[in-house]
């Protein structure tokens, strides 16, 4: 675990919250998330599917659906590499444009789906460089062939003319790792991107990102469901349940002693290496299921399933996001007693 | 290695694909599973694990003749199944069920849960009454912890682990002897994969079934499975004990295997081996060890010929000609081959 630099934070995300309008009705899908990042750090999102985690990114970045559809509020100040800092929320399409891709880059889950299937490496490396950095079209495949040779794909020049379907699972994530890095951002957002890969190949992908952050200093907000991997890469770890976030801490304390039950019991029902072989331990599973963001329960979102729930009171009130100490927030009406 | 009470003995199984086609640029053979031994004793959990590509679903197809085998012999419950004809093969089906990865397109929408588990009834002439039918199903719900009244409902109505449950009801529905899971859990929730792998290790201990699951998950498959057998290129590397396996691995691609494999506790620390490159083609296998290309040990002998399983403690068996090697377990620690 490198030492967290305590720079100014690079993005803060202020108050923000997400409803979908369904027919007729609003699903609030996001409440009320606010989370910083630095210059170097990477801050993991963990919590399972309807949390939120996906939601709230997709939000800061305009990629939601557009108004009347989607209501987002809340703030995402941005410092940008000019060093002026920018509202990516109420930010005009064109300015959002600007931003996204050249400050702010995203990789997705699924890197064959996030490729162009009818446009080669080359050209959609490209694209962006054109776009934003001004160059021509010949500096721009230039710099796409460095970036290929940086992100570990051997023979670059030859792979910029292949198509997405030439290339290998860990290949093409490869590719979508360069394009994100294109304009050196200053954020990443990386949403599941192992989780479609073998776990060898995610190794490499997990080394390959730590030691791009090393190098450009870009800060990194990694969204999964995987504690292995979060317990790999986290800096801080930020845990949502229900469209709100629960918990958050640096990693090491997080892991070691949780506040939340929630992520207890999280880290509870995974199996882990030590057990193998053991007949005598028994994982303890969360009962029930994860809830559906349009019929959250009452109070805690986390009661029905959780076994220090405590009747007309985890059910009545929703707890407040509290500062347990310096850097860890939890959730939770009874934290300090349990 | 086979025993009386083994309920599936598998020795050198083979199944090749040729594609292309020999117009265009000729055809070419993909050994998928290229002479793959083991049996399993009844009631036991094996798991099967090994990257994408490496043959662990081929084999498990195979073996429920969902495929036919290019060689080999598949002997299951003493009776050797390898080429039997559809009508012959009919009473195994039943006792050789599957639990699919997606809980999603594994069910059809259209059914109800009753008629969901009433069709393998039928198929296999256990349709029996109405009202007997109607307790087999209520028990059988039971069983996977959902409840009788959830019958007449359809697949969209339930969550991803109830459908896994649903899933697992209907290959229980016929009272099979040997269940194959095939990633029964990577595609569920965190805090419902629990769930679905306690149910499974229930069912094991109430009704003696035995599971070949196969996984990508090493924490998973050391959870659920009595023995672990790696994969790599259509061949078993590597197969132990659990306790053994995850305690002395014996061959470098399961200790590669295990440090990649994230571990939910940042105290953990170990040498990281950073495999180069991807799984090779198996169209252009390398010769001698399937792995040498990506081994850091090996040595030129490694590319005479591809090293047969010996067994190296009881119960141990590996593929690698080297017995001179400290390899990392998961938590780093080195261990002695």
């Amino acid at each position: 675990m490198k030492a967290i630099p305590a720079a100014a934070p690079t993005l803060v995300v202020d108050g923000v919250s997400v409803s979908f309008r369904r027919s007729g009705t609003l699903i609030h899908a996001v409440h009320d998330v606010s989370f910083f990042v630095r210059p170097g750090e990477t801050l993991a999102l963990v919590g399972e599917s309807g949390s939120g985690k996906s939601v709230t990114n997709l939000a800061i970045m305009q990629l939601t659906p557009p108004a009347p559809r989607t209501l987002v509020k809340g703030r995402a100040l941005l410092t940008c590499k000019d060093g002026v800092t920018r509202d990516l929320i109420a930010a005009s399409g064109e300015q959002i444009r600007a931003i996204r891709g050249n400050e702010i880059a995203m990789i997705f889950q699924e890197p064959m789906t996030s490729l162009n299937p009818v446009l080669t490496i080359g050209d959609q490396i490209a694209e962006a460089i054109v776009l934003h950095r001004r160059v021509s079209k010949r500096q721009a495949l230039r710099d796409a062939a460095e970036l290929v040779s940086l992100v570990g794909i051997p023979d670059a020049a030859k792979r910029l003319s292949n198509y997405p379907h030439h290339l290998s699972g860990g290949m093409r994530q490869r590719v979508v790792i360069a394009m994100a890095i294109s304009c050196q951002p200053r954020v990443v957002v990386a949403d599941e991107p192992t989780t479609a890969l073998d776990v060898t190949v995610q190794a490499q992908i997990l080394e390959l990102l730590k030691n791009l952050q090393r190098q450009t200093g870009m800060a990194i907000i990694f969204i999964t469901h995987n504690l292995g991997v979060v317990a790999e890469v986290a800096d801080r770890v930020m845990v949502m349940y229900g469209g709100r976030l629960v918990e958050e801490g640096d990693a090491l304390p997080l892991f070691e002693k949780p506040l939340m039950p929630y992520t207890a019991a999280l880290l509870n029902s995974v199996p882990r290496m030590d057990m193998a072989g053991r007949r005598d331990v028994v994982l303890d599973a969360i009962r029930g299921s994860v809830p559906d963001p349009s019929h959250l329960p009452p109070g805690c979102a986390f009661h029905p399933r959780c076994n220090f729930f405590v009747a007309g009171r985890c059910d009545a009130t929703q707890p407040p996001l509290e500062e347990a100490r310096e850097g860890r927030r939890v959730r939770c009406l009874r934290w300090r007693e349990i | 290695m086979s025993k009386r009470t083994d309920i599936l003995t598998v020795s050198d199984l083979r199944k090749h694909f040729s594609i292309g086609s020999a117009l265009f640029g000729g055809r070419a053979t993909v050994k998928a599973v290229d002479g793959v031994s083991f049996s399993m004793a009844r009631g036991e959990v094996l798991g099967l694990v090994g990257e994408t590509g490496s043959g662990k679903s081929t084999v498990a197809r195979t073996i429920l003749r969902l495929s036919q085998p290019t060689s080999g012999k598949i002997v299951f419950d003493g009776v050797d199944i390898t080429a039997l004809s559809r009508s012959a093969l009919k009473p195994f089906r039943r006792k050789m069920q599957m639990v699919f990865q997606d809980p999603f397109s594994s069910l059809n929408p259209r059914m109800t849960v009753d008629d969901l588990l009433t069709a393998p009834l039928k198929i296999h002439g256990l349709a029996l009454g109405r009202d007997e039918r109607r307790k087999r199903i209520a028990a059988l719900l039971e069983l996977v912890g959902l409840s009788p009244r959830h019958a007449v409902r359809f697949p969209h109505e339930f969550s991803g682990g109830q459908r896994q449950r649903i899933g697992i009801a209907r290959a229980l529905a016929v009272q099979p002897d040997f269940l194959v899971a095939d990633e029964p859990v990577s595609a569920l929730d965190v805090s419902i994969q629990a769930q679905v792998l306690k149910l499974l290790l229930e069912i094991r201990e109430r009704i003696g079934l035995s599971i070949l699951f196969i996984a990508h998950d090493l924490a998973v498959v050391g959870y659920i499975c009595d023995r672990v057998a790696v994969m790599y290129l259509g061949r078993i590397v590597e197969i132990a004990p659990t306790a053994n396996f995850f305690r002395a691995p014996c061959h470098p691609y399961t200790e590669a295997l295990f440090s990649a494999a994230p571990v939910a506790d940042p105290k953990v620390k170990r040498n990281r081996i950073v495999l180069s490159g991807d799984i090779p083609s198996p169209l252009a296998p390398p010769s001698g060890c399937s792995f040498r290309t990506r081994c850091r040990y090996a040595k030129p002998e490694c590319a005479v010929s591809a090293p047969p399983l010996r067994e190296v403690s009881p119960g141990h068996f590996k593929a690698c000609i080297r017995d001179d090697l400290s390899l990392q377990t998961w938590d780093g620690e080195t261990t002695s081959s």
